[in-house]
């Protein structure tokens, strides 16, 4: 008689036996990414950079330069070198806030966690693009107010090379915060590679044909021009291999063997 | 439903938790007792999934908890009220867990209700929160999806007394609906008082289980007399196990009637003899845990 009893309750819960999709997990981290005040700053940082950068272009750039692609282009950069840092604390805020207690009891599967934070990140780096479109856009009604050239003239490739460019960022950031689960130690490694790649290329000879293939100072470069050659392609795959799918690799195993606490 | 069976966890050479067994029935609060450093967070993180066990495993609803799909809905867990980002608000973090549950938002102004966190508390950071007020919003926290079994590490930590009375009454009340509980606690008075069973863990062990009530009858009599230390002999030639209380008095593992006969026939006048109670569950508690206390377990 108790499984006539349980059954409608059994029926009942039906809804709630469902898992969690990973449409809503991302946009569970989309909103982590919104809800503190650090993540605020720093996503309206990168919104400020975008715009600073247009406004000085305006007042440096000669009249006949101040292009919609001129105004695009320098504002990639700065953000670029924001939206690792996004990655990064998106990973290890879990670990240094502990959230990662709440958040690996609701959701065991770890490795959904993680697919769904490299989403929203994803997400928030193509949004990073259109906000580097928009204020480019502002940039060049502006300047063509004020007596600027203000041309709209675009080259749309350079459209997905400037996504792949931010996702590529955000991602290596996710990368080494998951391999190194420890923000300060995540974010002086990721800021200080690059570094290390140039000094070790000015003094050892023998290092300057690797870093070709492996700085990713070097590697990403040509992604903000329209034209990446076959080659160009080639290096960027390789660091990015090493740089961003082998951490990446080794944090998640990482983190699905991690014990919380 | 909770199955715990043969548990094992070891750091290196020392095993933090060493096969540790108990069940948790539906419709009972059940303590987890045991001094600092016991094993009782390391056994309720192996149930939860979030540290894995040497050997062992547990159930949760009858699936080890990382088979659960949507556990959140059917394991309501407070492990660390402490471990909630600071920079949040209190409502954003149940928000959070409701979007991950899929429970209506309005579950989050209700649970915050429930556990007395005010419109005022709810808008504040977790940063500004008192101890008290954590645990509040992780009591919240883990009754948002509704679950049948409340997983709760120190709950009592940091409420007030008005708090801790609460508490009880709320998770006396989910028991009595179906529900199961495993609370644990290094304080026995705080868990006595609600608890229907008792797992009694020190060193990494079991070191009693079972019912309140059998627990506390089998603690034993209570006696005292006008002197102590004449009692104390009387009870030895009479080869009764006694403890000494900190008052003068004695804790027997034995009924009152054959103390009481070991008393008379020594010729001593008894000043109380009782069923020991609580008192003797307390010094059933102090006893099994004795010297378990100074090995707090290093990772």
């Amino acid at each position: 008689m108790t499984t006539t009893i349980a059954a409608p309750a059994a029926t009942v819960h039906r809804p709630a036996m469902v898992g969690p999709s990973l449409a809503r997990l991302t946009g569970v981290e989309l909103r982590k990414l919104t809800d503190t005040r650090a993540g605020r700053w720093l996503l309206a940082a990168i919104g400020l950079i975008a715009a600073a950068i247009v406004t000085v272009q305006v007042f440096v750039l000669d009249d006949a330069e101040q292009t919609f692609r001129a105004f695009f282009t320098p504002s990639l950069f700065p953000v670029g070198l924001l939206l690792p840092v996004l990655g990064i604390l998106s990973i290890t805020s879990e670990w240094s806030q502990r959230t990662a207690l709440t958040t690996f009891a609701l959701v065991p599967r770890r490795d959904r966690v993680v697919v769904a934070k490299l989403a929203a990140l994803l997400l928030a780096a193509l949004a990073s693009v259109l906000v580097s479109l928009a204020v480019a856009a502002v940039g060049t009604l502006v300047a063509k107010a004020t007596g600027g050239a203000g041309t709209w003239a675009f080259d749309w490739q350079l459209l997905p090379h400037a996504a792949v460019f931010q996702v590529a960022n955000a991602l290596m950031g996710a990368a080494f915060g998951l391999l190194l689960l420890n923000t300060p130690l995540a974010i002086v490694s990721y800021l200080l590679l690059p570094t290390v790649w140039s000094i070790l290329a000015a003094m050892v000879t023998a290092l300057r044909k690797p870093a070709e293939w492996l700085d990713t100072a070097v590697t990403m470069e040509p992604l903000l021009s329209a034209e990446v050659t076959a080659g160009q392609w080639g290096r960027l795959a390789v660091s990015l291999l090493v740089w961003l799918a082998l951490p990446l690799a080794a944090g998640l195993v990482r983190v699905l063997r991690r014990e919380v606490s | 439903m909770i199955e715990v069976d043969h548990l094992t966890k070891r750091y290196g050479p020392q095993a933090a938790v060493d096969d540790v067994s108990f069940h948790c029935e539906p419709g009972t609060v059940t303590g987890f007792l045991g001094p600092n450093g016991a094993g009782k967070s390391t056994t309720m993180r192996m149930i939860c999934g979030l540290t894995p066990p040497t050997s062992g495993g547990a159930t949760v609803s009858g699936a080890p908890y990382r088979r659960l799909p949507n556990p959140g809905r059917q394991v309501g867990v407070l492990l660390d009220a402490s471990a909630q980002h600071a920079g949040r608000t209190g409502r954003e973090a149940l928000t959070l867990a409701a979007r991950t549950m899929g429970v209506d938002r309005r579950q989050v102004a209700a649970k915050l209700d429930l556990v007395g966190l005010n419109e005022a508390a709810a808008k504040r950071r977790v940063g500004a929160y008192s101890l008290g007020m954590r645990q509040r919003l992780g009591l919240a926290l883990a009754l948002l999806g509704d679950p049948q079994v409340l997983i709760l590490d120190e709950p009592a930590n940091g409420l007030d007394p008005e708090g801790i009375f609460w508490m009880r009454g709320l998770l006396r009340d989910f028991a009595d609906r179906g529900g199961t509980v495993l609370l644990s606690s290094h304080l026995l008075r705080e868990v006595e008082a609600v608890a229907d069973r008792l797992v009694v863990i020190g060193g990494g062990r079991v070191v009693a289980a079972g019912d309140k009530d059998e627990l506390l009858a089998g603690a034993g009599t209570l006696v005292r007399a006008r002197d102590p230390l004449a009692l104390r002999q009387a009870l030895d030639r009479a080869t009764l196990p006694a403890t000494a209380g900190t008052d003068g008095g004695f804790v027997v593992r034995a009924e009152p009637g054959v103390v009481g006969q070991a008393a008379a026939d020594a010729g001593l006048a008894l000043t109380e003899l009782r069923p020991a109670g609580s008192g003797g569950l307390e010094q059933l508690f102090l006893t099994l845990t004795a010297g378990a206390s100074t090995k707090e377990t290093v990772k």
